[in-house]
């Protein structure tokens, strides 16, 4: 009974800290004099009081829940992937290219392609870091970021060069985007709002990605490397070549990300030239997502949705009380530091719970008077 | 003797008493209620089972924990000793299992470490030295105060450590588990200056679960199980079977290989192997034997002198630099592990926490660690979930692991249960050849001898098993050939009626019996 009470105190210790961090948001709003009931309520009502306010809370999830699932599989992995920027931003190049330069073919082998070529470019950039990881120790967090700063630069170079909207390179105004993809190509939408089919493919990948990392023997060989590198090569594991899968997989997801964000949402590249200026910082708020769902695929949905509200009703927030925008930012950093220490508490109250000894000792004793047994 | 040694402002220890010690940690009674008491000029044994509370019953009268209920008495009188600082000045010492020495200094100045100079700021070495040597001579401890530790074997570090708390003026010595690292003349040796020390007034209490031992060398022996105290009686008045019982709480039969079983074919042979250690040390030096069908062949060792790096030589998880390992006549140098167990050759790792499990998995998923790409537990790409159930659910019973359900994390089981489910997962596959390194270390009384129990049927049955340990009865309890290793050779191999624990002892010292 205690154990069950205790469990699902667990399961919704994420919640807990949640509202935790919005009560320290609200003192922040008090200070700031803003009636927190309003901006909570604009809040609550950017993100989910229309069906519009919803599609565009979902639109916003999709990338981060794509980007999660790459990130719970990495994570499992125990690779450290802060690179899905950048693996965004591969992906989308090369499948925007695609799309732009092979014209007339029917729209869903296009974006078929079109995910493929971005999934396996995306791949390819966090393998990289991958390779260079497995084979001679450099430190993944460090090689996925600055990868994230060379795809920016790249993505810049290709907007205002090579890739740049025939109309804008005419303008003076020289805005760094694409050409639109033609009418075919673009996802089709489910409801009559921004929604696009991209959300739902996304929710059934990360069933997907729960079968992959449970039910196959290459998710069981992802967890044990990440769990023990030493009982993984006692294993018979090849422990290099599941270090660079799993942030190659993890990469994959990202570029699909970033193809999705291109298909169903924009229609084409556009950037602002800051570093998170086409993602919007889907490559980073992923991982959040994916650590708030614990590392599991399923219920990176929910902390995926939770997120897109956020960044979905915080925008409302601004509109309706005038806070400034850091505000929302900082808001956003509050949960994520709330969600990570509560799941360190959480850890630690396990812990306790399995120093047992004193029954298993018991037990143990038990045992061993059978074995005499069997042994006479 | 004792009292030549200057030390001013203190009264002589004559008897130590711990009365109605109570201990709690989270969800676990370390110690229950528990009396003990040494005086001056005996050696008390403190003997249990690993977890039955008697380090953390020292740690409490070194002042490293505070109990939550109990008094301690030095010569009567009541004390509290909040911190080891507290203890050494009541005249306590402790010697830790882990040495707490700093390998690039030498003697005198580990010993000097954290004591207050006579030159003020400056360091007195030369005086200090002069004192360890006076000391040293006393005991017979042989030891050169400018030696680097680093340069010392285990033995004499552990002597630095004893002269450590001498020269603290300790009038009790508390000793963790000393003779754990020692070859069987060293333990012989130590016991020697116990005998000195004891005559001269000091107290000893040791701490150990080896009964043999205990009966050697203790004037009285405390038994503590599950944090209670069993009892306390004259080392004279028993012997190790009641003191078994004691440890455990049932009798326990002591198993040998009494049973004779034609030896087969060679199943393993090591042919010239060399490697290479982590540090780029010399690992292994042109080790060569074969383990024979039906036979345990024991090899027998102080820790580190290469039985991890031959362990993982063989299980394929380090590489040869030269030499040839053959597999039932099979050339099989260079196969990784995972061949390795394809080909029906079955390990027990010394780590069994680090590299034999994944703590984080569950008992079914670790049930499958070594095969999980195997036909009967995988099907194209996908676990065969039911199958490794089913599987699991019988070997759970078969060996009688004791676990919650199958889908319990590895990391909440006992020691005894997690090396169970390591032999259940690893005996069970009918394997031709078994490395076991370490199998029982850590173990309770029970669960090893269920483990000595389990690798003699294998060997019935006629399995080759090559025993790595450094439990010298377990050796002789088990082998039907003993191969000795030092510092990376073989240094010999002797059948089990021509061993005696003197030569294998001097043997695992680098000493060849018989040579000048």
């Amino acid at each position: 009974m205690k154990s069950r009470l205790n469990a699902i105190f667990d399961a919704l210790l994420p919640v807990f800290a949640t509202l935790a961090a919005l009560l320290v948001g609200t003192i922040m709003l008090i200070v700031l004099d803003v009636n927190p009931i309003v901006a909570y309520g604009a809040l609550l009502n950017g993100a989910f009081g229309n069906s519009n306010a919803i599609a565009e809370t979902l639109v916003k999830a999709t990338p981060l829940l794509l980007v999660g699932l790459g990130i719970c599989i990495a994570y499992r992995g125990n690779v450290i992937n802060i690179g899905g920027e950048g693996q965004m931003i591969v992906g989308s190049i090369l499948a925007t290219w695609v799309g732009l330069h092979f014209t007339g073919l029917p729209g869903w082998l296009m974006i078929l392609i079109a995910m493929l070529v971005g999934a396996v470019a995306g791949a390819i950039w966090a393998g990289i870091p991958g390779i260079l990881k497995a084979y001679f120790n450099v430190n993944e967090i460090l090689s996925t970021v600055m990868m994230n700063a060379i795809a920016v630069q790249l993505l810049n170079f290709v907007l205002t060069g090579p890739m740049i909207d025939p109309v804008q390179s005419k303008n003076a105004s020289q805005i760094p985007q694409t050409a639109r993809l033609e009418e075919a190509y673009r996802l089709p939408r489910l409801v009559p709002t921004r929604l696009h089919l991209g959300a739902l493919f996304a929710v059934i990948l990360a069933v997907l990605v729960y079968f992959l990392l449970w039910r196959t023997t290459l998710g069981y060989r992802i967890r044990a490397v990440g769990q023990s590198k030493t009982a993984s090569r006692y294993a018979g594991i090849k422990v290099k070549r599941y270090i660079i899968l799993a942030l190659m997989l993890s990469g994959a997801f990202a570029g699909l990300a970033g193809v999705i964000q291109v298909y169903g949402v924009n229609f084409r590249m556009i950037t602002d030239g800051s570093t998170s200026g086409f993602t919007g910082g889907a490559g980073y708020n992923g991982i959040v997502a994916a650590l708030f769902g614990s590392l599991n695929p399923l219920l990176t949905i929910p902390a995926s949705v939770l997120f897109g509200s956020l960044l979905v009703g915080a925008n409302a927030m601004q509109r309706v009380t005038q806070v400034p925008s850091a505000l929302i930012t900082a808001l956003n950093g509050l949960v994520v530091v709330f969600v990570v220490s509560s799941d360190i508490w959480r850890k630690k109250r396990q812990q306790k719970r399995l120093i047992v000894p004193l029954e298993e000792q018991v037990v143990t004793d038990q045992v061993s008077t059978k074995t005499e047994e069997n042994v006479a | 003797m004792k009292s030549t040694l200057d030390r001013p402002n203190q009264t002589c220890l004559k008897s130590v008493k711990m009365q109605g010690i109570t201990k709690r940690f989270p969800g676990v009674l370390a110690n229950d209620n528990v009396d003990f008491d040494v005086e001056a000029c005996e050696v008390h044994a403190l003997l249990g089972e690993n977890g039955a509370g008697k380090s953390t019953l020292m740690k409490i009268l070194y002042g490293l924990y505070h109990q939550d209920k109990g008094n301690i008495f030095i010569n009567d009188e009541l004390v509290k000793i909040n911190s080891p600082t507290d203890a050494i000045k009541h005249g306590i010492g402790m010697i830790h299992q882990h040495f707490m020495l700093v390998p690039t200094l030498t003697v005198a100045e580990n010993v000097a470490l954290g004591l207050p100079s006579t030159y003020g700021p400056l360091t007195d070495l030369k005086r200090v030295s002069a004192r360890i040597i006076k000391l040293a001579d006393t005991y017979g401890l042989k030891i050169n105060p400018e030696a680097y530790i680093w340069q010392l074997s285990v033995g004499q570090q552990q002597r630095v450590e004893i002269i450590k708390a001498l020269y603290r003026g300790a009038d009790l010595l508390i000793l963790d588990e000393p003779t754990a690292v020692l070859t069987p003349q060293e333990v012989d040796e130590l016991f020697g200056i116990m005998r000195q020390m004891v005559s001269d007034g000091y107290a000893l209490i040791f701490i150990s679960h080896k009964l043999n031992e205990v009966i050697d060398i203790s004037h009285r022996v405390t038994v503590l199980r599950n944090g209670v105290k069993i009892g306390t009686r004259p080392t004279s008045e028993v012997d190790k079977s009641d003191l078994a019982k004691w440890m455990v709480g049932h009798s326990i039969d002591f198993i040998t290989t009494t049973e004779k079983i034609t030896k087969g074919e060679a199943r393993l042979q090591l042919d010239h192997i060399n490697c290479e250690s982590d540090r780029g040390a010399k690992g292994l030096a042109d080790v060569c034997f074969d383990v024979r069908s039906g036979e345990i062949l024991g090899l027998a060792g102080v820790s580190g002198n290469g039985q991890r790096d031959l362990a993982e030589v063989i299980a394929g998880l380090r590489k040869p630099e030269s030499g040839r390992i053959y597999l039932e006549g099979e050339d099989v140098t260079g196969c990784n592990a995972h061949e390795l167990t394809m080909k029906m050759m079955s390990y027990i790792p010394e780590e069994r926490m680090r590299d034999g499990m994944i703590k984080d998995f569950t008992v079914s998923e670790n049930m499958i660690l070594r095969e999980h790409d195997q036909p009967k537990f995988s099907k194209s790409g996908f676990l065969r979930l039911r199958a490794i159930e089913n599987h699991t659910k019988e070997l759970i019973d078969q060996y009688q692991i004791k676990t919650p359900s199958q889908k319990t994390h590895v990391k909440s089981l006992s020691g005894g249960n997690i090396q169970k489910l390591v032999l259940a997962r690893e005996l069970s596959r009918k394997p031709r050849i078994i490395v076991a390194a370490q199998p029982t270390r850590g173990l309770d009384i029970g669960a090893a001898e269920y483990v000595r129990e389990q690798l003699i049927l294998q060997r019935n049955e006629g399995t080759a098993v090559l025993l790595i340990s450094e439990d010298l009865d377990e050796i002789f309890a088990l082998s039907d050939r003993i191969a000795v290793i030092y510092e990376g050779r073989i240094m010999d191999i002797l059948s089990r009626d021509e061993a005696t624990k003197e030569k294998v002892g001097l043997l695992m010292a680098g000493v060849f019996p018989g040579a000048d």
